[in-house]
Formats: structure tokens, sequence, C-alpha cells
């Protein structure tokens, strides 16, 4: 990316290895091996793979809950695997994992969100002002005093970023948090953590399956056997269709048509990726016939 | 529409009722004016399933599309007489499932239901086991039963020295397999599968309901795909059943529902990406079906559009 | 039916009794067993209930909710009631009848004691209602502050009750669901002998036990990403402060319970 040099780094990987512990008698098996990757500050990446790609270990290696077994794992220069810098670094790096009701503390919303800044030490008055942002931030005031486990999966994910975001970090990483919400759910942490990176400049690591996530991102990461295989907007990564396809992933429908489009001799762009462009590309190919 | 000619390349479809007709479809099930109400003389009285009435066919691939809170979880354990309705009947093969309800047992061997995320019922020391525990409870023992568990697992892909392991030994997505596995032994005349995707990849989801749609096709058992996936609902079925506030939006062949997109998306129902690709090509002026909803479908349509399409 | 059960269920508010600060709502009820175990007649007990109706009241939990409360403990009322109506030797008996003797004393204790299960049950059910579990857990923490002196671990105790409150509706949800998926495949949870039927519960508590397993260790990471490392340190968004109403609440609740002792006094 261009803009490389002015922006900062916000986690950077330097050739990071990860094996989980082999059974007895198995070789060992490298979920990560020699990832180099950085993300930088203010930027949206999504990391696609399939099950067992490696994604989620990775992602557990950016605050500190996974140590590298090789190499070296950076939030804003800290070493994740220096012990003394572990608070700082997650204070950093917020994380949403997969299943909205095993990271909820707490009976009441407001007493959730106040759990992190409440470990960090954080005044009273200070912690009231956090809490009421946080709420904000994912559109949930109205939930303050509400029961958690009667919310809706989607509510209780966003419950969950705004616990990560009242820690007031630099970066949130959702570890599959979509892939258990149902089409509205999904869409309703989307858009929040969208507007969070546009109006925040809040650093964005989605990992997920879905393809369709990928569309409004920054930055696509395709990772397959723990190396990562593939690195660029959605535009590029989208359009290497027998690659993806290769690995396990499906591409967006609007590509798949254009690309059949394109065999039949129909003068296409490969990547138009949202459902206007696809039309409006294909209109304008079957008007110049 | 009616244009079409022998040699236009486009698909021939035809519509759900006109499909009974010609198959001669029966019905395995009848929901007659079900409506369930929780809460009842509380302040958090609430109908999950109201007045709804509508026919399952034998051996159709029925699909059941909804929101969270459409009904459709409450819908489908009615099917199996795991809920009982406030008011309202469902026939199984002409009979009332609790027209004698000390033989609830045995409606729930001829309607099997697989949960969501069904690899958290797994509980025996092995898959062989786990799969045994619906045909055991039936009364089946040695051969027959044997037979039904190494069936079950050949069915979903379950290959034979898997069947002593232990079920927590594998992963997420064969787990879930062994579950399924486990009512397809009970050799279910209906078979209902709530998501039974979610959470897997696409590779996974592929290969799933590539085993689905195998079971279908092989043993011409009734199955119902309940899913809040409108692209998954729409490769599968052969008809689809609509779910809103508890009552039944509309039915039919997919071509049907999807022709009438614009009352799906403004009951905030999601439709195929495809279908709104060719709604926007429609708007445009291009001669084509804007209810179609594969890639292949739609490819089709523009191709003869582009031949000079407007004949067709 | 699982349901059904309220233990540790919170119905939020804003009355005074939501507003009371949970230290001082632990004290009324410590107060409130005492007078309890104290009250000897009629006119205590009325005292006592009358008591618990201002105090249904000002919270607005429904009466309802209170007596729901109490089914899962029915048996246990039931059989102390019981008990006590049949096996209390006493100087007049009401009815004689074969080996079934109940005498005066026994149907006085009877009807008191299942009283005082009754509103015991019940006062303790209106703290848990009025005060969200974190902040009881907080309010119980601050109290038994004193004893980290000797080492008691008071926090770690604390945490662990609040996130086992946090998780029984989750639980219970994940326990029907279980069981819905367990019949559906034909198992059979009524019929049978006794040992038939604790067999029958192995298909809900093996894959329960699993999920509880997954449930801990998940959460252990969320609550480590959110830099939770103990006590040590640790503020709290609510502060537990005395206001004036909890003054007027502890000494209402001192009154009335010096108010029981002394009727005791007077035999009654």
């Amino acid at each position: 990316m261009e803009s490389e040099t002015t922006m900062a780094t916000m986690i950077q990987t330097e050739n990071l290895k990860y094996a989980y512990p082999a059974m007895e008698g198995e070789a060992q098996i490298f979920a990560l091996q020699d990832v180099d990757l950085e993300i930088e500050q203010g930027s949206f990446v999504v990391v696609l793979g399939h099950n067992g790609s490696g994604k989620s270990t990775l992602a557990k290696t950016f605050n500190g809950v996974l140590l590298p077994a090789g190499g070296k794992v950076y939030v804003e220069g800290m070493d994740t695997a220096d012990e003394h810098l572990l608070l700082a670094i997650r204070q950093r790096v917020g994380m949403v994992f997969q299943n909205p009701d095993n990271q909820i503390v707490a009976n009441v919303v407001e007493e959730d969100i106040a759990f992190a800044p409440e470990n960090l030490g954080v005044p009273s008055a200070e912690i009231r002002r956090r809490v009421d942002n946080a709420l904000a931030a994912v559109g949930m005031s109205e939930f303050v005093r509400h029961a958690p486990h009667l919310l809706s999966g989607g509510q209780k994910q966003r419950i969950a970023i705004a616990g990560v975001i009242a820690m007031e970090p630099a970066c949130i990483v959702l570890d599959e948090a979509t892939a258990m919400l149902d089409p509205i759910g999904r869409q309703e942490v989307l858009s929040t953590i969208h507007r969070l990176n546009r109006e925040k400049g809040m650093t964005v690591v989605l990992i997920t399956h879905h393809m369709n996530e990928a569309e409004d991102a920054d930055r696509v990461v395709v990772m397959d056997n723990g190396k990562v295989t593939m690195d660029g907007t959605p535009r590029q990564v989208f359009t290497r269709i027998e690659a993806l396809r290769n690995m396990g992933l499906t591409v967006p429908d609007t590509v798949d048509l254009l690309d059949r489009l394109r065999k039949d001799g129909l003068d296409v762009p490969l990547d138009a990726l949202t459902v206007e462009e696809c039309a409006d590309a294909i209109a304008h190919a079957v008007a110049v016939k | 529409m009616n244009g079409r000619t022998e040699d236009c390349p486009r698909r021939h479809w035809e519509s759900a009722a006109a499909r009974k007709e010609r198959e001669n479809l029966e019905s395995i099930l009848q929901i007659k004016h079900l409506t369930h109400t929780y809460g009842v003389g509380t302040p958090f009285q609430r109908s999950a399933v109201e007045d709804m009435s509508f026919d399952v066919y034998s051996g159709e691939f029925l699909g059941i599309i909804g929101h969270t809170g459409s009904g459709k979880s409450t819908l489908i354990q009615h099917l199996n007489g795991l809920l009982k309705p406030t008011s309202g009947q469902i026939l199984l093969n002409g009979k009332d499932i609790w027209a004698e309800p000390k033989k609830i047992r045995d409606v729930r061997f001829q309607v099997g239901l697989v949960f969501q995320y069904p690899e958290y019922q797994l509980f025996e020391e092995t898959v062989y086991k786990d799969i045994a525990f619906g045909p055991a409870n039936m009364g089946k023992t040695g051969e027959e039963l044997d037979h039904c568990v190494r069936e079950a697992a050949r069915l979903v892909g379950i290959r034979d020295d898997q069947l002593f392991k232990s079920p927590f030994e594998l992963s997420g997505g064969q787990k879930r397999r062994v579950a399924l596995a486990g009512v397809i032994a009970m050799e279910p005349q209906v078979l209902i599968l709530d998501e039974p995707t979610a959470g897997l990849d696409p590779a996974g989801r592929e290969n799933l309901l590539a085993n689905i749609r195998d079971y279908h096709r092989n043993k011409k058992r009734t199955i119902i795909l309940v899913s809040h996936s409108m692209d998954e609902i729409a490769q599968n079925v052969d008809r689809i059943l609509v779910l809103k506030s508890a009552h039944v939006l509309m039915s039919g062949a997919p071509q049907e529902v999807f022709a009438r997109a614009d009352e799906l998306i403004s009951a905030g129902l999601d439709v195929p990406q495809v279908t709104r690709i060719a709604m926007r090509l429609k708007e445009k002026g291009l001669p084509i079906d804007p209810a179609v909803y594969t890639v292949r479908a739609l490819e089709q349509e523009l191709l003869a559009a582009r031949k000079g399409g407007a004949a067709c | 039916m699982l349901k059904d059960i309220t233990l540790g269920q919170f119905f939020p508010g804003d009355t005074a009794a939501h507003k009371l600060d949970p230290r001082t709502k632990i004290l009324l009820v410590t107060l409130y067993i005492i007078a309890l175990f104290c009250a000897k007649s009629v006119v205590s007990y009325g005292l006592l209930a009358l008591t618990l109706a201002v105090c249904v009241r000002i919270s607005r939990v429904g009466v309802k909710a209170l007596v729901r409360g109490l089914k899962p403990v029915l048996f246990i009322i039931l059989f102390t009631g019981l008990l006590n109506l049949f096996f209390t030797p006493g100087t007049r008996y009401l009815v004689e009848w074969g080996p079934v003797h109940i005498s005066d004393t026994g149907l006085h204790n009877a009807i008191f004691m299942v009283l005082r299960i009754m509103l015991l049950i019940m006062g303790t059910f209106l703290m848990t209602y009025t005060t969200s579990p974190i902040s009881l857990t907080d309010g119980l923490e601050r109290l038994l502050n004193g004893l980290k002196k000797l080492h008691v671990p008071v926090h770690e105790l604390a945490m662990m009750m609040s996130i086992a409150l946090r998780f029984i509706p989750t639980l219970i949800e994940e326990t029907d669901k279980i069981m819905s998926a367990q019949k559906a495949r034909g198992a059979d949870f009524e019929s049978g002998n006794l040992m038939q039927k604790a067999k029958a519960l192995i298909p809900i508590l093996v894959p329960l036990f699993i999920s509880a397993f997954r449930r801990a260790d998940e959460l252990a990471v969320a609550m480590e990403c959110r830099c939770y490392h103990g006590g040590e340190g640790r503020t709290k968004l609510h502060v537990l402060q005395y206001a004036r109403r909890d003054w007027i609440a502890l000494f209402l609740g001192g009154a009335i319970t010096a108010g029981v002792l002394v009727l005791r006094q007077f035999g009654l």
C-alpha cells in the first residue's frame, strides 16, 4: 500500500510460529509458520481462511493470549513475550470472541462494560464516562441496566465490543465474532465496527470465513495451512477465483458471475464486487454489444 | 414471461402447486391452525406461532426461512411433538400426533429433528454408541441396530475407522456429522434440520449440504431445512416457506418466492445476491427474469438477452 | 419447567429497595432472620409479615414472582410442616386417629415453622430480586473485607460467586436445549425406576459438563483479555457508600428486631 511510510504500525509479526501441544506419538503440527504481517494503525483488515487455517491462532497471538513458539509479535513496538508489558498490550488490543455468552461477566450491561476499566484501576467517575461512551459507540445506550442474557446474539456481541472499547484500545480484534450470529446480528456487528473504524480511527482486525464481510475492508489477508497465502485489497484477492477455491473458500456471487460471463466472451471487469457495480458493469457490456 | 419457446436456453421452472399436481404429492404432515403461546396469564404472554396452516408433502425438500423470533424454532418443535400446541393440530400421515399422548415418542422417531449446534448433545464414549442411542431407544438391537448405525454413518460421510473413536476427538464439522447420523439412524420419514451449517466454513457447509442432498435423492425422504441464509435455502430446496412474526408470509417454489423480492426485502429478509443483481439489471431495462437465484441461471438469462434476447 | 427456577434472578428497577446499599440489605436480611427465629407469637409474626409486605410493596416486585420462588422448596416446607405436625408431643391432643397424633403444640409449631421458612425465603429472595448479583457480591466482599487480613481470599470468592450467578440462566437454558435434543432421539426421562431414571440423566449431564468446562475456559481467556489480574488495584463503577436512606433503613430494621425481642420477653 502506498501510504505505508506515513502510517504507524499497530501490530507486527516477525517469522511468527506457533504449535499446539501435540498428542502423544504424533508429530507436532505448526498452526502458524513464519507469518510476517504488519497491520497499520487505523486500517480495517479482514483475515480469511477455512477452519483450521490458523487464522484464529494468529488472532490470539495479537494480544498475548498465545505466545509465539518462534519469532516475535510486537504491539506498538511492545514485545508480547515480555510479561511486564502484558497488561499494557491487552489494553491496547481488545479482543472479541465467537460465543457472546462466554465473554459476558456480569448480569447487568453497565457492570459488564465496567469490568475492564475496573481491572485497570480507572477512577469511578472516569469508568462511568467510559461506560456511557462505549455504549453510545455501539448504539446500545438504552440497554444500560438490562440483563445481557435476555438480549439477541447481535446485541450481546455489541455489548462485548463495548466492553472492549471501554479499555480505550487502539485496536480491536474480532475472532470469528460473527460466526454464531444470524444475518441481522452479523449486520449489526459489522456496521458497528465499520463505524468505529471510520469515526474513531480504531484499527480493526476481523477474523472470519464469510467472504462478503470482506467486501468493504481496506485489506484482505488469506490464511491457509498456517501461512499467509494472499494479501491485498478485496478486489485483488477476490479476483483470484481458482486460488481461493483451492483453499476451500468461495468467491462472492458477483465475481463468480462476472468470471463466467468473461468466459462466455462478454467484456466485463472481474472486480466489480458489489451488487450495484456488478449490475452496472454487465448492463454496460450488454448495451455495447 | 409467457413467450417461452422450446429453443430458449432458459431453464424451465414450475410453480410449487404445478409440481405437486404433476408428481401427485401427498401430504405427510399437515399443520392446521397451529398456535403456540408462551407465558399464558403472565405479563410476558406472547404467541410465537399464530394460526399457522400449511402442508408438508411426502418426499419434498422444504426450506423454512425467517428471522430469529419469527417462530421457526417453536414451529419445528411442534412437528415432532416436543412442544404441545396451545391450539390447532398437527397431522402425521393424516393422524393427529397428540391423539394418544403416551405414544408421542413414536412421533419423534418418525419425525427426526436435528437441533442447531447438535454436536453439543454428544455424550457417548464412541461415535458408534452415540449414533446408536436413537435407534436403541426405538428398541432396535443386534444386527438391525448395527445396520442402522453403519448406514447412517455412511450417509453423512463418517468413515468406518472413525466409528470407534471418541466423538470428542473429532473436528467440529465431523462432530456435527455424528450428531446428524444419530438422528438419521432412526430412519425418520421426515428429517428436520435446524441451521445445520451454522458456524461451518464454506467448504464444510457445502460438503454437509451435499450429504443432505444425497440423502434426499437416495432415500426419497422428506426433508425440512430451516435456515436464515436465503442463499443456502435457494440452492437446495424444492419449495420455500417464509415466516414472519409468527405467521406464514408466503410459500412456493424458489422462483415464485423471489418473484416477490420486494415483499421479502420490506419484511427485512434477505434476497440472494444473484436475485438482487438480476433485479437491478431488469430495472436497467434488460429483458431478464428478475427471480433467478443461481449464478448459472442468471448467466443463461444474460446470454439469451445478449443474443437479441427480447424474443425469449 | 426449568425456567421456573428463579434462584439468583434479578429484576432491575429504580425503587428505594433497589437503591439501598447492598451491605444494608445483607444486614437487614440478617436482622430479619434473627427476628424470625426469636418470634414466638402471632403478634411478632404479624409484625414481621407486615414488614415484609411493606418491603415488597416498596420494591414493586410482584407477589407472584416471590411465590414462584417458593416452588422449588415447597417440598422442604411441607416436609418440615408435617414433621412438626405429627411428631410434636403436647399436652392436649386434637386428633388421635390410630397411630396419628396431632397435638395442640404440634399444630402451633407446624404453622409457625412453615410461616418462618416462607418468610425467611421470601425475605432473602426479595433481596436477590432487588440487588444485582454483582452488587450483592460486592457488598459481601466489602462486609467481609476484614477477613482478608486472615488470608481469606475474599475477592476471589466474591468473583466466583458472581460468575456462578451470571451463568445460572445460561446453563438452565442449555440444559433445556440438551434435554429437548435427547428427547428428539427418543430419550425418556419420565418412566422407569430410580436406577433407570438416574441413568437417563447421563445424556444430559455429560454434554452439560463438557459445555460448562468449555464456557469456563473461554470465559477465563476473555477475562484475561479484559485485563483481569485478581483483586489488586481494582476499582469499581459503583462505589458503595452509605446514604441517608441506608441509615434510616438500618434504624427501622434494628427497631423492628428490637421490638420482636422485647415482645419475646413478654412471652409474645
